[in-house]
């Protein structure tokens, strides 16, 4: 078989964590809240589901119950930030180490337990074509999802009149108040399903990429899905290529270390946080990209008047 | 139109006893009004005399602590604009309610309470703004927009949603002569098919031309009501600001020594959607008003960037006292004897959530308020109070947040700050952009006082009768060229009116040659 496809495919399931957490921050942060826990997020998610999973034998149920731990952790920060207008930037921070610390609590007596592998689905027809089947047809259920979302979010934010008022309100929240669109509940509603999907991106650590508990596994994927919604200026198109990019990057370094190329595996290790590092000061070079793309009222809080 | 027709309709909407308090201030203190069908009807009033407040009440925004509001015979709770706008009542705000990073279209669409398919929508967008002469491009983005395309969005807005009452806060400060009359026409076209209008202004001939009744307003009570048609602008004055309107005057002066002069100044814009500065030459003398009419958006904004020293140029194209200034940043240009007022208050004009003593800091350091690299609060504070006292600003003291200020205050605050600042060149954008009579009045005179000690000053306003009021020569800017400049005595609002489309003699930028030639260069 082609080296390529298993590094292509492992790129896959590298990038997929990272889309799911991404693509929900952008449409928090499209609402004008800056939520810095999703790395907090993702690991209760992870431990969540790890446990769900294994008590109810099935995926869906881990999934589900990691997407509801994340939503929960969500609700805190929304509250605190929405209700009570505490720094977003204070409490994302407090958040993930909240998250970190808690799932260790929670999961201490999970570590080192084994659960099965989420399957990748069998397409009849298209999976046993030679080449293209192996490349995009031997995936599990979630790579497909991934994509739905992407697909979903990217209508949402373009085309629908929800995602628009979730523009306008992120863009002004007191414009959009004193023209009646309601900024709390949509924040709020923004809020816990970027909490959903950096919980089943936790999941999909813990049930697929290595389908075991470990304390802090998530080893900063949810600071990279924030550096990505940077990366990506806010578009999910762009959010997605760069959860790729940086997926094929991890991937290659780890297939450099195996080839045994003479370079120091540190600096192989350092490549993919390095890389993140160059395309960020490189997109922030040009100041009109991130004034034009940025919600102009990211990480402030709204209070109305009346 | 017939007033006295009017008088057997119901009223439409009736406020009884309309009262808001603030921590500080009694906003409104027991306001009633009644609006019939068809009815245009004036508030008036000076800043701070509750008329924003009493509009975001009838519109949903605030809710006011005692009164009632009936609408159409039925008491009503307005909870929140989304149910005004579905009883009927649309407005269009003084500070723009529009998202700066969408379209027109999208800005629109947000407003409307169905779903509108966007092909659709931009249609109707452009067949409503060609047929009552406000122009818009749907698909533009709002933030490369000037001020005066972005009230049309906003107008556009409220007409697309055929409102029953429409609430219109000084609407008319950013249109030509010509664009005003177009848009009493529409008014008074919605007013005769049964459409009621509030409307606040402070220019007390528009309402005597255009309003069946009006609403004084003092100090957050009803000072009194009358029929704008049978007022004097004096009486309508008296009832708003309680005593006698103040006079500008403007004596004949001999200017004395060039302060500025700009020689064929071109200057491509960044912004795709901005207006390129074109071959403009002008000079200012020391002791007199140079008055740039134009509607917003024709090369304003850049102009003023590239006076005040945000936009560098490159040779000697603008020179200073003198002194080739181009390629020195607003700072310096400061300490060689520039002062300006910006036309965006809130941001370039004084920094928001900062008070009103910092903000003197920010452009009078050296004025002895930083000793040492130190800041010398006592300095600044007094400074800063002396502003206040002089200029009359409204607020509760040196220690009060810039953005708490509303625009005409913090207008008189920033002029004051900059005029004693003794500059030699003073440059003003829209001095008196949204600004009451009273304090309008009390700016021009501040202006004028400076000519007079021989302060050389330009002056870019929007405001025609502003302009010939305190102007010793006046010009237009169109499409980025500026037309030569003419004595007010010699010329007309009709002539100027032309010269802001842009008809104005071409190559001929020689400020001494009589207007006469350009009324013959206009009709050619």
């Amino acid at each position: 078989m082609n080296p390529l496809i298993p590094m292509i495919a492992s790129t896959v399931l590298a990038a997929t964590p990272l889309i799911y957490a991404a693509l929900g921050e952008t449409v928090v942060e499209r609402s004008g809240v800056l939520n810095l826990g999703i790395e907090g997020m993702m690991l209760i998610g992870a431990v969540a589901g790890f446990a769900a999973t294994r008590s109810s034998g099935s995926d869906a149920v881990g999934f589900l119950a990691a997407a509801a731990a994340g939503v929960a952790l969500s609700l805190i920060f929304g509250f605190l930030t929405l209700n009570l207008q505490t720094n977003q930037v204070a409490t994302g921070l407090a958040l993930t180490l909240f998250g970190i610390g808690l799932s260790a609590f929670v999961g201490h007596n999970l570590a080192g337990l084994p659960v099965a592998r989420l399957a990748p689905i069998t397409i009849p027809g298209l999976t046993a074509i030679p080449v293209i089947g192996d490349l995009l047809f031997h995936y599990d259920i979630m790579v497909y999802l991934s994509v739905a979302l992407f697909i979903g979010v990217q209508w949402f934010l373009t085309k629908s009149r929800a995602g628009l008022t979730l523009r306008a309100i992120g863009e002004s929240p007191g414009v959009a108040h004193a023209i009646g669109k309601p900024v709390l509940t949509t924040r709020y509603l923004a809020v816990m399903f970027g909490g959903a999907t950096a919980g089943i991106a936790g999941a999909y650590l813990s049930l697929v990429q290595t389908p075991m508990w470990v304390e802090g596994m998530s080893a900063g994927k949810g600071w990279i899905a924030l550096a990505l919604v940077v990366f990506g200026t806010w578009k999910p198109a762009r959010v997605v290529i760069g959860a790729y990019l940086f997926g094929g990057v991890t991937q290659f370094q780890l297939f450099a270390q195996g080839f045994g190329l003479p370079i120091p595996t540190e600096f192989l290790s350092m490549l993919p946080y390095a890389a993140t590092v160059v395309v960020l000061v490189i997109i922030c070079r040009d100041p009109k990209t991130i004034l034009l793309n940025q919600p102009a009222s990211l990480g402030h809080s709204f209070h109305s008047a009346a | 139109m017939d007033h006295s027709g009017l008088a057997d309709l119901k009223p439409r909407l009736v406020l009884t006893g309309i009262t808001k308090r603030y921590p500080s201030v009694v906003a409104n203190d027991d306001i009633s009004l009644s609006v019939r069908p068809g009815e245009i009807h004036a508030v008036l009033g000076e800043n701070g005399a509750g008329k924003s407040t009493l509009m975001k009440i009838i519109y949903g925004v605030t809710k006011p602590d005692a009164g009632t509001i009936m609408w159409n015979d039925q008491y009503e709770t307005i909870a929140a604009p989304s149910q005004a706008r579905r009883m009927g009542i649309g407005m269009v705000f003084q500070h723009f309610s529009l998202f700066e990073t969408l379209t027109v279209w999208e800005n629109i669409a947000l407003a409307l309470d169905e779903h509108v398919p966007t092909a659709q929508l931009a249609a109707r967008i452009t067949e409503v703004s060609e047929k009552y002469g406000l122009p818009i491009d749907p698909y533009r983005l709002v933030h490369s927009m000037s001020v005066g395309e972005r009230q049309r969005v906003e107008i556009v807005r409220c007409l697309l949603q055929e409102p029953k009452l429409l609430i219109m806060d000084e609407p008319t400060s950013v249109l030509t002569p010509q664009a005003v009359l177009i848009l009493f026409k529409t008014l008074r076209r919605l007013a005769s098919e049964g459409c009621s209008i509030l409307y606040i202004s402070h220019k007390l001939d528009e309402i005597r031309s255009l309003c069946d009744t009006a609403t004084v307003l003092r100090g957050g009570r009803v000072s009194g009501s009358a029929i704008p048609r049978n007022e004097t602008n004096e009486s309508l004055a008296r009832l708003m600001i309680g005593g006698e309107l103040a006079e500008c005057h403007l004596t004949p002066r001999e200017p004395k020594e060039v302060r500025l002069e700009v020689e064929r100044l071109s200057l491509p814009t960044p912004d795709p959607f901005g207006t390129s500065l074109k071959d403009i030459s002008l000079t200012v003398r020391s002791g007199e008003i140079l008055g740039i009419a134009g509607v917003s958006g024709n090369g304003q904004k850049e102009l003023m960037a590239a006076l005040s020293g945000e936009r560098l140029s490159t040779g000697s194209m603008i020179k200073l006292l003198g002194q080739p200034v181009g390629a020195l940043d607003p700072a310096k240009r400061r300490t060689v004897g520039l002062t300006f007022v910006p036309e965006e208050r809130l941001g370039r004009g004084a920094v928001p959530p900062m008070s009103l003593a910092y903000n003197a800091l920010l452009t009078g350091a050296r004025k002895g308020m930083v000793l040492n690299g130190l800041i010398h609060p006592s300095v600044m504070r007094t400074f800063s109070k002396t502003v206040i006292e002089r200029f009359k600003v409204k607020c509760g003291g040196e220690q009060s947040v810039a953005s708490s200020l509303s625009g005409g205050n913090l207008q008189k605050y920033i002029v004051g700050r900059e005029t004693m600042l003794q500059p030699k060149m003073m440059i003003v954008a829209q001095p008196t952009w949204g600004v009451d009579v009273g304090a309008a009045q009390l700016i021009r005179q501040a202006l004028i006082d400076l000519r007079d000690q021989g302060v050389a000053l330009l002056v870019i306003s929007e405001e025609l009768d502003e302009l010939f009021m305190i102007s010793d020569r006046l010009c237009v800017l169109a499409a980025g060229r500026l037309s030569p400049s003419v004595k007010p005595a010699e010329t007309s609002i009709e002539q100027i009116g032309t010269w802001m489309s842009g008809k104005f003699g071409e190559g001929e930028n020689d400020a001494s040659t009589p207007a006469a030639s350009y009324l013959e260069a206009a009709h050619a």
